[in-house]
């Protein structure tokens, strides 16, 4: 008789760890978060895991038949949809971008503008182009556009 | 530099927390990222405007030399790649 299926709860907890370990710490690291293949390869781990969960599941031997193949059913279902909503937002949700055909094009001059910088202080691009650094005039200016804290 | 919609009070948070020291600006109408064609419009807490993730590399006469705009936004420009660029500039 056995009781307790391990397997299955591994593998639902598995899949939660795929899921957000991500967000919470993959995504920190160029090499697991321009492809997600760290946590991928958790997610195969945790559906090798369920399966093996259900195949207890299903096995006649269990105490309570019934709720063993209901509770297994309703794990599965959930780690799938774990797993879709991983997959939609890295692969899909992250193309929801808008086009942007008008940004400035190589070759052409970029806008100028001013700003305020985190002390409050007013800084031009004409002024990060041309000011020395180090004593020496900059070759240029890398502009980076972040969506924020977010 | 880095240009987002935070307020100057946010962004010196965030640049405390993750070690910025590079200049980073507060645009938070989006009046700039507007004008560079990079609103992501709705995107961003309550519904509010933010930029696109975009890398502009400029020279010193004010001329993009290379471009980086993701079509997702969890890939970025690698810090290498970018530094490879900028030694080609002139």
């Amino acid at each position: 008789m056995r009781r307790f299926n391990w397997p299955l709860w591994a593998g639902f907890l598995l899949t939660l760890v795929a899921a957000f370990s991500y967000f919470a710490f993959f995504v920190n690291f160029p090499v697991t978060r321009d492809f997600p293949w760290a946590n991928l390869l958790l997610f195969l781990l945790a559906a090798v895991l369920i399966v093996m969960g259900i195949r207890r599941a299903f096995a006649r031997d269990r105490a309570h038949p019934t709720r063993s193949k209901v509770v297994a059913s309703i794990v599965t279902t959930l780690s799938v949809l774990v797993c879709a909503f991983f997959i939609f937002a890295i692969f899909i949700a992250g193309r929801f971008l808008p086009p942007s055909t008008s940004a400035p094009h190589v070759g052409q001059k970029v806008p100028e503008f001013t700003l305020s910088d985190a002390n409050g202080r007013q800084v031009s691009l004409n002024q990060l182009t041309s000011e020395p650094v180090d004593g020496k005039a900059p070759k240029g200016v890398l502009l980076v556009f972040y969506r924020g804290w977010w | 530099m880095a240009i987002s919609v935070d307020s100057p009070e946010v962004t010196r948070d965030l640049m405390r927390k993750a070690g910025y020291t590079f200049t980073f600006l507060s645009d938070p109408n989006a009046e700039v990222i507007r004008r560079y064609d990079l609103v992501h419009a709705g995107a961003g807490e309550n519904g509010r405007d933010i930029a696109r993730p975009a890398e502009f590399l400029v020279d010193r006469t004010g001329t993009v030399r290379w471009i980086n705009l993701t079509e997702n936004y969890w890939v970025r420009a690698r810090p290498e790649d970018v530094l490879d660029k900028a030694k080609l500039l002139p």
